[in-house]
């Protein structure tokens, strides 16, 4: 984290506050407190809280027998072999939803940089999957779309006589997948299109007059360019997808092996009222955040500081 | 260069074609939400059945269940309240950031972001718990203040790039003519920004008509938001498929209005301003 400190993006504005008394300084942050204060209070105590709890052995049903019991939470947590299931199918699921929202979403939105009749409509109707309620995304795949009896999915395969398959209990973990894909990669494709849009056309026409291809261009010029955008939508995703309830919860019910580590801490303090053994596996997942947050912010800021050398 | 006309012309198509792919499953939805539910569930599908508003009817009335407009009320509520309380501390803040700059204000602005990408389910025992001692379970305000810390760390960053656009010319002679801080924002920064400002709230607005997980865990029935009331139709054997399709529109409808009039915004907003 001390890496990302230091970004000189002000400094245009710095040089006009002249060396402030400390009653001026304190005028100067005053207006940064309340929204300072509140996130504190709302986000980082209940945190502590979470920390505190987790040493504790503490099940909401039979509260009396609370006690306090250093790292054995921890310990059961990670021996527990189906909360180790959980935490791979995070890893899995997350890596695979990124890396192929990703990947197609650099398909379309190379597609969408291009001049051609209606782009305007076919961005639109890109873009919708990411503005559907998730819940309501998740829906839509379970009974419209999964379905084995009535779903758009094997209406279609009926019409050339294709397989029946019941999707969500054959592939269940797929079918999750399938559906956050099709969700993210609209935002996937809105970020990259925004980072080819960026390109300078001077320097393509430049490599063009030189005899460049558009392989070599792409190869070249415009994927080394993206670069930054693509991390950034990759980190981006993850952090959004590594906390996903509302698919697993609405497809699966975290059933046949789809359970992710948000969805397991949901249910062992909502349903078993494991209080403690809930706040550890909470804790390890914040550790698990902590490592992705920290690639994240140090790509945002490098973004930072490439558009203040820039300025 | 002849040669490149029709090969775009053929990626036109492509694209058009990929656009269609992904939009299918909505137009499908939308298609269903108009059918009665036996032409709604019938393998193949069936294309040609009449239309009628009767999943919609269903939805809005109360036949099979609970009527949606509390929910949805409690959605307007809890949407349109946690815009305003975000808009009215991210502001400021993002001022004093952007325009007067504090020292070491890198490290404020990405303390915002690091609690953005603290897991929801970190604090979310401790909120229940507290909630539940306080009386404050199934309490709309709960989910109010909670949406409030869920979108402020956006907003500020957000914000602080939209403010950072501001003349300081303009800042430094309305100061000059006697404006304090509070007229200062209201009459002098809000009007210049008020593009971004906008943008800002709309993402707000989204992000909390979508929430599901703390509505879930700290709502029960009094406070219950549209998508804890969608999961209603979790277990549905899609005897009410029509039914389902309507509510799910009908309830995605703010955010797709909301998402298609910031499309541009909405981009900047979500890699939280640091993509222009």
């Amino acid at each position: 984290m001390t890496a990302t400190t230091t970004v000189p993006v002000a400094h245009a504005r710095v040089g006009t506050a002249k060396s402030p008394g400390r009653l001026r300084a304190w005028a100067t942050r005053a207006p940064l407190l309340p929204a300072l204060v509140f996130m504190i209070v709302v986000t980082q105590l209940p945190f502590v809280a979470t920390l505190v709890i987790s040493f504790f052995d503490w099940n909401a049903l039979y509260p009396d027998a609370r006690r306090f019991t250093w790292f054995a939470n921890y310990g059961e947590v990670l021996t527990d072999p189906d909360l180790r299931k959980s935490v791979l199918t995070t890893i899995l699921l997350t890596a695979t939803v990124v890396v192929v929202s990703l990947v197609v979403g650099l398909g379309l939105a190379l597609l969408l940089d291009r001049k051609f009749r209606g782009r305007g409509l076919v961005r639109t109707l890109l873009i919708a999957p990411f503005l559907l309620v998730p819940v309501a995304a998740a829906l839509l795949w379970k009974h419209v779309l999964y379905n084995p009896e009535y779903g758009l999915l094997n209406g279609l395969l009926h019409y050339v006589g294709g397989p029946q398959p019941d999707w969500i209990s054959n592939t269940p973990l797929l079918a999750v997948e399938t559906a956050l894909v099709w969700q993210w990669t609209p935002f996937m494709m809105l970020i990259l299109l925004a980072g080819l849009q960026s390109r300078s056309p001077e320097l393509i026409e430049a490599a063009r007059m030189d005899g460049a291809g558009n392989w070599q261009v792409f190869r070249y010029l415009t994927l080394p360019h993206l670069r930054r955008y693509l991390e950034l939508g990759a980190l981006l995703g993850s952090v959004y997808i590594v906390q996903n309830f509302d698919a697993v919860f609405t497809i699966t019910s975290g059933g046949l092996g789809t359970a992710n580590l948000p969805y397991t801490v949901y249910q062992s303090f909502y349903q078993a009222h494991e209080n403690g053994l809930a706040s550890a596996a909470g804790v390890l997942v914040v550790i698990g955040s902590i490592i992705i947050a920290t690639f994240a912010l140090r790509v945002v800021s490098s973004l930072f500081r490439e558009e203040a050398s820039r300025a | 260069m002849n040669l490149r006309v029709p090969r775009v012309k053929g990626l036109g198509l492509v694209a058009w074609l990929a656009g269609i792919l992904f939009f299918l499953p909505i137009a499908w939805m939308v298609l269903t939400s108009f059918h009665s539910e036996e032409s709604a569930a019938t393998n193949p599908p069936s294309f040609a059945a009449s239309l009628t508003l009767d999943g919609y009817r269903d939805f809005f009335g109360t036949a099979g269940g609970a009527s949606p407009w509390p929910a949805l009320v409690n959605s307007t509520v809890a949407s349109l309240a946690s815009t305003l309380f975000v808009l009215v501390l991210a502001l400021p803040a993002a001022y004093a950031l952007s325009i007067r700059p504090v020292r070491k204000w890198t490290d404020v602005l990405f303390f915002f972001l690091s609690t953005k990408m603290l897991p929801v389910v970190a604090g979310l025992l401790p909120i229940y718990l507290f909630a539940k001692n306080a009386g404050m379970l199934d309490n709309i305000w709960l989910l109010v203040i909670l949406y409030t810390s869920m979108n402020l760390p956006i907003a500020v960053w957000m914000m602080q790039s939209f403010l950072a656009e501001v003349p300081i010319a303009v800042i430094e002679a309305a100061r000059i003519d006697g404006a304090r801080l509070p007229t200062l924002l209201a009459r002098v920064v809000a009007p210049i920004a008020m593009p971004g400002i906008a943008a800002t709230a709309l993402i707000c607005f989204i992000f909390s008509w979508n929430e599901l997980l703390f509505a879930r865990v700290l709502s029960g029935v009094v406070a219950q938001t549209a998508p804890v009331f969608l999961t209603g139709f979790i277990t549905s054997q899609g005897l009410f498929l029509a039914k389902v399709c309507a509510a799910s529109l009908v309830i995605s409808l703010p955010v797709l209005a909301a998402g298609f009039a910031a499309q541009d915004k909405l981009v900047q907003g979500l890699s939280l301003g640091a993509v222009k």
